[in-house]
């Protein structure tokens, strides 16, 4: 019994301790970030932040894309198999809608975007840590935080919430596609419609989530990189704990997220 | 007046004491050689001369000031004055080999790009790359990656230069022309080389001064022909090559019979 209790208790003391280096990797690199803004910050940070604005975001598209569309149309089949009973199969296009605009995108993208940038944040930091090149640029009188993490925080900032809006346009045109098959709904029509019934608060709501998830991918990334010691099989384990712990955050942090909007919403 | 000067360094990992209360100091333009076996506290001592570790007690004085206690932007400038060729090489391998050097060149002074693309010329041309600043660093071999690394360290044209296991996995003739190199540069740039190693014949090409470790401490500091002629056991041993235990023959022979004996009986 006595060494159940300890287990928990070092098991708890381990989860506090990391929750407490994301809070302070998540200072430091707040503070940090400020040196990858255009014109004011340094403008090789801002280049590095583009660079990887194209490999975060633009080059996620098509994979993003072609998962909101099977998750919009699988939304949509869903919804309207249910739907059709009550003839209100309407109501699929307000259900794909505000489930992808408020709930759906952020959160697709969230893990689309963990599985391939984050695994790769973590595997670009960890290979530095193991190979000295983040003790070349301490010695060479760098912040590594600047240098590494700062341009990808910003690009993340930046690149995940535009492929949000990527993503819920997809889900909402398969929506289309859906409704089209069923009832010959013009696409028209169908944006007037879906205009209709969003309201400005659900597609904001969902762009804060996005950026909220932003965060935690590239910090976790990081922290897990920074964490890496010995050799390349710390590396390998440590992209697999930055996919895990993200996805797993991004959920946990939805909940809460989900939860303030529902709570101060107009019900 | 010294310009690294080490007091009662106290180093420790887990318990463990690493480092046994260092004392040691390197004058302004000789070469002073680290000389240890494998987990002498050679890397700690390093890690701790660079700043990259804080120690458990005592003092480490670079050009008159105290980086184990200093301001974090103090400790950069103390920095720009140093130069790193890490084990590894440790280059970053997204930047051609031109722009590892040009790096600090661009980031921590204000000279135009047509005088940094010289000084990285001359850099390169320094340590016989002239030719290869295009390439990436995993298209050069070992022996060239480990210079390219030297042509960065010096790119600031650091007071000190400083270089952790320059030999090693580099073949006998690629080692000894590092070797040659080394001695060229601190006659052609005037600086002070500390060198980290456990290569004899590279550390008695080299030195000015031998600094032995072992085990934490130092068994002898003085210079080359002192070492050479030092009586103390831990020394001879390692000039000399002794193995520290050997396995007798016959029990390794027995231990073989037996496990053999044991497989018959089980097949």
């Amino acid at each position: 019994m006595a060494k159940f209790i300890e287990s928990v208790g070092r098991d708890t003391l381990k989860r506090l301790e990391y929750v407490g280096g994301l809070s302070i990797g998540m200072w430091t690199a707040v503070r940090a970030l400020r040196v990858a803004l255009p014109i004011t910050g340094n403008r090789y940070r801002w280049k590095a932040s583009i660079i990887q604005m194209f490999e975060m975001g633009v080059e996620a598209i098509p994979m993003v894309g072609l998962m909101a569309l099977c998750s919009g149309f699988i939304l949509a089949m869903q919804g309207g198999s249910e739907l059709r009973r009550y003839g209100a199969l309407s109501l699929v296009i307000d259900l794909v809608a505000i489930g992808f605009t408020r709930e759906i995108g952020p959160l697709l993208t969230a893990i689309a975007v963990s599985g391939r940038s984050g695994s790769a944040i973590s595997a670009e930091i960890g290979t530095m840590v193991v190979t000295e090149e983040i003790d070349t640029l301490k010695v060479m009188a760098f912040e590594p935080v600047e240098f590494v993490v700062a341009p990808k925080l910003l690009a993340a900032f930046i690149a995940i919430p535009c492929l949000t809006v990527v993503c819920n346009v997809c889900g909402i045109f398969a929506g289309w596609i859906y409704m089209f098959f069923s009832t010959h709904l013009g696409l028209k029509l169908y944006v007037h419609e879906v205009f209709d019934s969003l309201v400005l608060r659900d597609v904001v709501s969902g762009l804060i989530k996005s950026i909220a998830f932003a965060a935690i991918i590239v910090l976790v990334g990081c922290l897990e990189g920074f964490r890496v010691r010995g050799g390349p099989e710390a590396v390998g384990r440590s992209t697999t704990a930055a996919v895990v712990k993200s996805t797993f955050l991004v959920i946990v942090a939805d909940m809460f997220f989900t939860a303030i909007f529902y709570f101060t919403g107009k019900h | 007046m010294s310009i690294i000067s080490v007091r009662n360094l106290v180093a420790e990992y887990g318990g463990h004491r690493v480092l046994d209360g260092l004392n040691l100091d390197v004058e302004p333009g000789e070469t002073m050689v680290l000389l240890g076996g494998s987990g002498a506290g050679k890397t700690t001592l390093l890690r701790n001369l660079l700043g990259l570790e804080r120690p458990q007690s005592g003092s480490v004085v670079v050009k008159g000031v105290d980086i184990t206690r200093c301001p974090p932007a103090e400790l950069k400038r103390v920095r720009r004055s140093i130069g790193v060729s890490f084990q590894s090489a440790a280059l970053f391998n997204s930047l051609t080999v031109e722009d590892n050097v040009a790096l600090a060149l661009r980031e921590h002074t204000s000279l135009a790009p047509s005088i940094i693309e010289l000084d990285v010329w001359l850099k390169l041309a320094a340590v016989g790359l002239a030719d290869f600043g295009k390439l990436y660093p995993q298209e050069l071999s070992g022996g060239m990656r480990k210079r390219a690394s030297v042509a960065r360290a010096l790119a600031l044209d650091p007071e000190i230069l400083v270089f952790d296991e320059p030999s090693a996995g580099l073949d006998p003739i690629v080692a000894a022309e590092l070797d040659e190199l080394i001695l060229l540069l601190k006659r052609a740039f005037q600086m002070t080389v500390v060198v980290v190693t456990h290569e004899l014949a590279s550390a008695f090409r080299i030195a000015d001064r031998i600094a032995m470790l072992y085990k934490g401490s130092f068994l002898a500091v003085g210079t080359k022909e002192e070492i050479r002629a030092s009586q103390d056991p831990h020394i001879r041993q390692f000039l000399d090559r002794v193995p520290d235990t050997v396995q007798p023959a016959r029990m390794v022979e027995a231990f073989f019979r037996k496990y053999l004996t044991s497989r018959e009986v089980t097949q």
